[in-house]
């Protein structure tokens, strides 16, 4: 190695040293800037995120008042993408449902992953048996197959958003466990952990300040893409009744009032599934992007 | 091999015990009192006391659990609270009609999602490499309940060559199955082709092309016979999600299988009956793991001998 190239690396290892937070941050964002998919991806999304914030100032009409007299209208001037059975503007009413579809999407991966880190980090920590126990159950619910677990939580708890959201929450448990452990794993053999044991630190500071800040981004990833897989399970589930429930302008109960006016108003259906579809593959493109940014391998 | 199969036998008995359990105590979450649930409303006190008693409600609820996993190993899944008639008897009827919809739907998942990984995977990053993808990641984001309503607008009622619902002929298939096998055949068409590409870059492929072999027989012969290993996890593990699928899939659709019967009965409060259905569900994709674990396992070992 020459003696330039050299001084440059200790150069670039001594400011990794001296802000090694911003220096990664900066790293991952040039990346994350770089990947075309994934800024569409973030653009989507926060385009998405503005809709739901400002949807009273955005709706051009009232999404609940009924107007018999313009039922089933086909998109307009006046109505953009129309109006349901009941008169009301379908506009309006996706504008409003943002906030449902992706609020049940943002709890239910809280839930999930608040509960998937912490079984994941005493499991990965711990180890032996309480590993053992810990996976073993998490084996067990990932038995079931895709949203029949969320199935069987609603039919004992009832139908409802807020049981919706506990259920599609905890079927993601289990993944973001099984994430966890496994970087935990890998982080505890590392030298700085012992060290850090060896001064005395006891084990929920080890776990918690140490490990899981350096756990973070496979669990932001795996986030990224279960929020596309919850919001697309909790339109399900209110599109067979067992969500929101009318009169609720959610994407799912509108596409499912649509079902019934296939034949006669298309539109009804049309415009709440493209609204679905583009908001999950926003957050599709956007999490390939992270792990593409979180990959080391990618940094060349 | 036996040895591997025989243990993968092992480790598959506490999942099933696990699936059991989940859905035994998933139903103890029901508010309220089961026995006041099943006397209905006006109910006195002695009938509620005597289903109590009848239904063993007043004994420890791991006695119960017990109870619960002995008659289902007798193939006794309880009583429908709708028709009281046993809940095994409408699943034996409702499950040949999902299995069949989730054979031609994993037929579409395997063939559609192969093909386009393939194709993409042998010009890669070229047009055709993106469009493929692209589309790939549009069929992944797409809820397969508006799939399902625009694929019948468009072919029933628009070009009307296909039936709206129903399940009757091979015609009442293609909609049902295209739905349900479509976001599978994405997820496979990505996994194909990352794992093509993975394998194209070996040596031996390597030393392949500088033998002079056709690029045809390098594809078809070496690389895909390799890069096929990893995609019949994802294909398992697909077969799980397409069990899932059918719950939508079957309403929209109006077909009488076991998904629909799972929703129908949540709507009734039928809960021996959602129970049935769940574990009968569960234990058909244990099964299913278990076959793509040792198929999985006989592949690698084939790969290994030669």
């Amino acid at each position: 190695m020459s003696l330039e190239a050299k001084t440059e690396q200790q150069i670039v290892i001594k400011q990794s040293i001296s802000h090694p937070k911003e220096s990664k941050l900066k790293d991952f964002l040039s990346i994350l800037m770089l990947n075309k998919a994934a800024m569409v991806g973030g653009i989507i999304i926060l385009f998405y995120i503005f809709i739901a914030l400002f949807a009273p100032l955005l709706a051009p009409f009232d999404p609940y008042e009924i107007k018999l007299e313009n039922k089933l209208l086909p998109p307009s001037a006046d109505h953009w993408m129309g109006t349901d059975d009941k008169g009301r503007d379908i506009l309006s009413r996706i504008l409003y449902g943002s906030r449902l579809s992706m609020g049940v999407g943002f709890a239910a991966v809280s839930f999930g992953s608040f509960f998937g880190i912490i079984f994941g980090l005493v499991a990965g920590y711990y180890g032996k048996w309480v590993d053992s126990i810990i996976m073993r159950a998490m084996d067990v619910m990932l038995a079931f197959p895709g949203i029949l677990l969320a199935l069987a939580i609603i039919s004992a708890l009832g139908p409802g958003l807020m049981n919706v959201t506990i259920a599609v929450g905890a079927f993601s448990v289990p993944l973001f466990a099984r994430i966890v452990r496994g970087s935990t794993l890998e982080v505890k053999r590392l030298e700085y952990i012992d060290a850090i044991r060896s001064l005395g630190a006891n084990d929920m500071t080890i776990i918690f300040k140490h490990i899981f800040p350096n756990i973070l981004s496979p669990i932001i990833v795996q986030g990224t893409l279960r929020l596309a897989t919850a919001i697309l399970s909790a339109a399900g589930l209110s599109f067979l009744g067992l969500g929101a429930q009318p009169p609720s302008p959610e994407w799912g109960t509108m596409l499912s009032n649509g079902r019934d006016f296939l034949f006669s108003a298309p539109y009804i259906a049309l415009f709440p599934g493209l609204a679905i579809s583009i908001l999950v593959l926003g957050f599709n493109i956007f999490g390939d992007g992270l792990r593409d940014a979180f990959d080391p391998r990618m940094k060349k | 091999m036996l040895m591997f199969i025989f243990r993968r036998l092992i480790q598959t008995i506490p999942v099933v015990i696990g699936v059991t359990f989940v859905v035994f105590f998933i139903m103890q979450l029901v508010p309220g009192d089961p026995a006041v649930l099943l006397a209905g409303e006006g109910a006195s006190k002695e009938t509620i006391a005597g289903i109590r008693e009848q239904l063993g409600l007043n004994r420890p609820l791991f006695v119960q659990y017990f109870d619960y996993l002995i008659n289902i190993f007798q193939g006794d899944f309880g009583l429908s609270l709708k028709n009281s008639q046993p809940v095994l008897d409408e699943i034996l009827v409702r499950l040949p009609i999902t299995m069949e919809l989730a054979f031609f739907s994993i037929i579409i998942t395997i063939v559609l999602g192969m093909a386009a990984g393939i194709i993409s995977a042998i010009k890669p990053y070229s047009l055709t490499d993106t469009s493929v993808m692209l589309v790939a990641l549009f069929g992944i984001s797409l809820p397969s309940f508006w799939f399902g309503l625009m694929l019948m607008y468009f072919f029933s009622v628009k070009l009307q060559i296909l039936p709206v619902a129903g399940w009757d002929s091979i015609l009442h298939v293609i909609l049902p199955a295209l739905t349900l096998g479509a976001g599978g055949a994405a997820i496979v068409a990505r996994m194909t082709r990352s794992s093509m590409l993975e394998v194209i870059r070996q040596d031996y492929i390597r030393t392949a092309r500088a033998k002079g072999l056709r690029e045809r027989v390098i594809v078809y012969k070496h690389a895909l016979r390799n890069a096929l290993i990893p995609v019949i996890t994802v294909v398992g593990l697909q077969f799980g999600a397409l069990l899932g699928g059918t719950v939508l899939v079957e309403s929209i659709f109006a077909i009488n299988g076991l998904g629909r019967m799972i929703v129908d009965a949540i709507r009734m409060r039928d809960l021996p009956m959602v129970q049935g259905g769940v574990l009968f569900a569960s234990m058909i994709f244990v099964i299913v793991n278990l076959f793509v674990d040792v198929f999985y396992r006989f592949f690698n070992k084939r790969i290994e001998l030669n």
